[in-house]
């Protein structure tokens, strides 16, 4: 079996327990000043591929963990933290403050990143909390013409670069079975990220971190989708509480819903 | 040179209504929706009609299209969805289990075929396993999750876990989405009689190889869709205490079993049954949270019911904020009760 070499995109997002705010000029979601994180899917991916590593799970072992994102400069702690938790080195494609990619862009971007660095296993998140579009593995995996497994809980490698994945699908789970190279994404179910300790947050200051540009990658940020605008949902009236299970079924009855 | 024109307008509407052409405006001559129906060994999968729903506020004419091992039988079945122009079936045991490698390419040859304007596919496992895929190949930005379709290139979803809604205008010339089931209803089996026709196949060799499944079996209702749902969080405690709560609850309102992301990370549930932000997203007209605290990521799986009651120990639980109805009690005192009323009722 080939030695894998694995690519980990990861994004920085507005962490997962910060309710959102819409800015004043409903352009967007307020960002400044808002803690911000590594997307929780993309922990589970770079999880996944020093589990993959350390458990010795691939017969032909992994000779690469490279993380990568695009974003501004402050994208880096978000790659500082992915090789803390083990990633080899790190791939900055540099943005400017407040420049958004759509996932087909930054499949595009991945598919030349993947030819660069000779990867054959990228593991995504299945979606990023903040656009919520679930889109870019199976883009990227559609670009490159490789196989894809989405949602994945389980991932297992086999002879003959064969790789077996069950994914979380509607109603239960499925299994199915392709070769590298190929693209996964990864569900909750796969694994429990580690957190980085000081020592490894230390040495990670001293692993490898590329700087790039989409430029230099080759790749146009062309934006077909345009915000009209974003809003805040229609706010839910909580209604009074009840003070037994009488005053709770009867209120139920009143509003039809029982 | 006719001939070629005709040849590559064939199976459309737009020849077939030549003479209405003139009476109608030009924006919906134009458009032209492919939905894309699921199936299961020719058991045609009735939320997936939905797309039609969706299709139908674009306007213009609307196919659908369906693969599989039996794919003709689920065909029939929709082509009595009314206002519907064709249903291309593709027969084909290699599109069975919708592997995105294979699927993707069916779809790609089916879109550029028919000249679509617009492709919609519900956002199911299917639906957002394959469409991105298809999205890459015809080189278009895919718009995921829709809520609302304000004309034929702007287009509503939520983003955040729901904590926002954009508003977005595709600039690409065909327009790819899926669509939230609980924001548009399924289309009813009617009298129509759209005609089945057989698609394209391009018969691509697949990738990857479909091994197993392992299906979570139920009589209640079906989650996505059900009226009402029940749903239990971290409250439970255990397992066995969540079969023992949940599922007579279930059963005396007729409703789906939900569960947190809580219960489902301890055990106490399957994971298909979570309700969140990576779960299932539901809108039933009655959405009872037991043991629930109200994460962000677990609202956003059911903020749009039509009536919200909780069941919580914990006065302050941010469940309470969004609840129609709120209750503060033990759930192991308050649930055993609260059966016992509807029976009697």
């Amino acid at each position: 079996m080939s030695a894998l070499r694995i690519l980990v995109p990861i994004k920085r997002v507005i962490d997962y327990a910060v309710k959102p705010r819409v800015n004043k000029m409903q352009t967007g979601v307020e960002t400044a000043g808002v803690k911000h994180s590594m997307n929780p899917f993309d922990e589970l991916s770079v999880e996944e591929a020093v589990q993959i590593r350390e458990k010795q799970r691939a017969p032909g072992g992994v000779e690469d963990i490279c993380a990568i994102s695009a974003g501004p400069p402050k994208a880096v702690d978000v790659l500082r933290t992915a090789m803390a938790m083990g990633a080899d080195r790190g791939i900055h494609v540099e943005l400017a403050e407040g420049e958004e990619l759509e996932p087909l862009t930054v499949a595009k971007m991945l598919r030349v990143a993947v030819e660069q660095q000779k990867s054959n296993l990228v593991v995504l998140g299945k979606q990023s909390i903040d656009d919520d579009a679930g889109q870019t593995g199976q883009m990227l995996a559609g670009l490159l013409e490789w196989p894809q497994a989405t949602q994945a809980s389980k991932v297992e490698f086999g002879e003959g670069d064969s790789v077996t994945v069950t994914r979380e699908v509607d109603g239960g789970v499925e299994t199915i079975r392709a070769r590298l190279p190929m693209v996964v994404t990864t569900d909750l179910r796969l694994n429990e990220p580690r957190y980085a300790n000081l020592p490894n947050i230390m040495k990670a200051k001293r692993k490898k971190l590329d700087k790039t540009t989409l430029e230099k990658l080759g790749v146009e940020n062309k934006r077909r989708l345009k915000v009209i605008k974003v809003t805040e949902p229609p706010p839910r009236q909580g209604g009074a509480k009840v003070e037994d299970v009488g005053g709770l079924v009867s209120r139920l009855k009143e509003l039809g819903a029982l | 040179m006719f001939s070629a024109v005709a040849q590559s307008l064939k199976g459309s509407h737009r020849l077939l209504s030549r003479g209405s052409v003139g009476r109608r405006n030009h924006l919906s001559r134009l458009l032209s929706t492919l939905a894309i129906l699921e199936q299961h060994n020719g058991q045609l999968n009735h939320t997936s009609l939905g797309t039609f729903n969706a299709a139908k506020k674009l306007g213009g004419t609307i196919h659908g299209l369906v693969a599989g091992s039996n794919a003709s039988v689920a065909a029939r079945e929709a082509a009595k969805v009314e206002g519907i122009d064709t249903i291309l079936a593709i027969d084909n045991e290699a599109y069975e289990k919708g592997l995105p490698e294979v699927f993707a390419h069916l779809l790609v040859a089916n879109i550029k075929k028919g000249n679509y304007t617009h492709v919609i596919s519900a956002h199911t496992t299917f639906g957002k396993n394959v469409m991105p895929r298809v999205s890459a190949l015809l080189d278009v930005q895919q718009i995921s999750d829709v809520t609302a379709i304000n004309d034929e290139k702007t287009f509503v979803r939520p983003i955040y876990a729901g904590n926002a809604i954009t508003t977005v205008e595709s600039s690409d010339t065909i327009k790819i989405l899926t669509i939230r089931g609980t924001a548009f209803a399924p289309e009813d089996i009617g009298k129509g009689s759209a005609v089945v026709s057989p698609g394209v196949d391009p018969k691509p060799q697949s990738t990857s190889e479909w091994l197993s499944e392992h299906l979570t079996k139920s009589d209640r209702p079906d989650l996505a869709t059900a009226t009402k749902v029940v749903s239990g969080g971290r409250g439970l405690r255990s397992k066995e205490d969540f079969d023992a709560i949940m599922f007579p609850l279930a059963d005396a309102l007729g409703a789906a079993v939900g569960a947190s992301r809580a219960a489902v990370d301890s055990g106490y549930a399957d994971n298909s049954l979570q309700v969140g932000q990576t779960g299932k997203v539901v809108a039933p007209q009655l959405y009872l949270a037991v043991g629930i605290s109200g994460a962000i990521q677990h609202l956003a799986g059911m903020k749009d019911s039509k009536v919200i009651a909780a069941i919580n120990k914990d006065a302050d639980a941010p469940i309470f904020q969004v609840a129609d109805v709120g209750l503060h009690g033990d759930l192991f005192k308050v649930v055993p009760e609260m059966v016992e009323k509807i029976k009697q009722s």
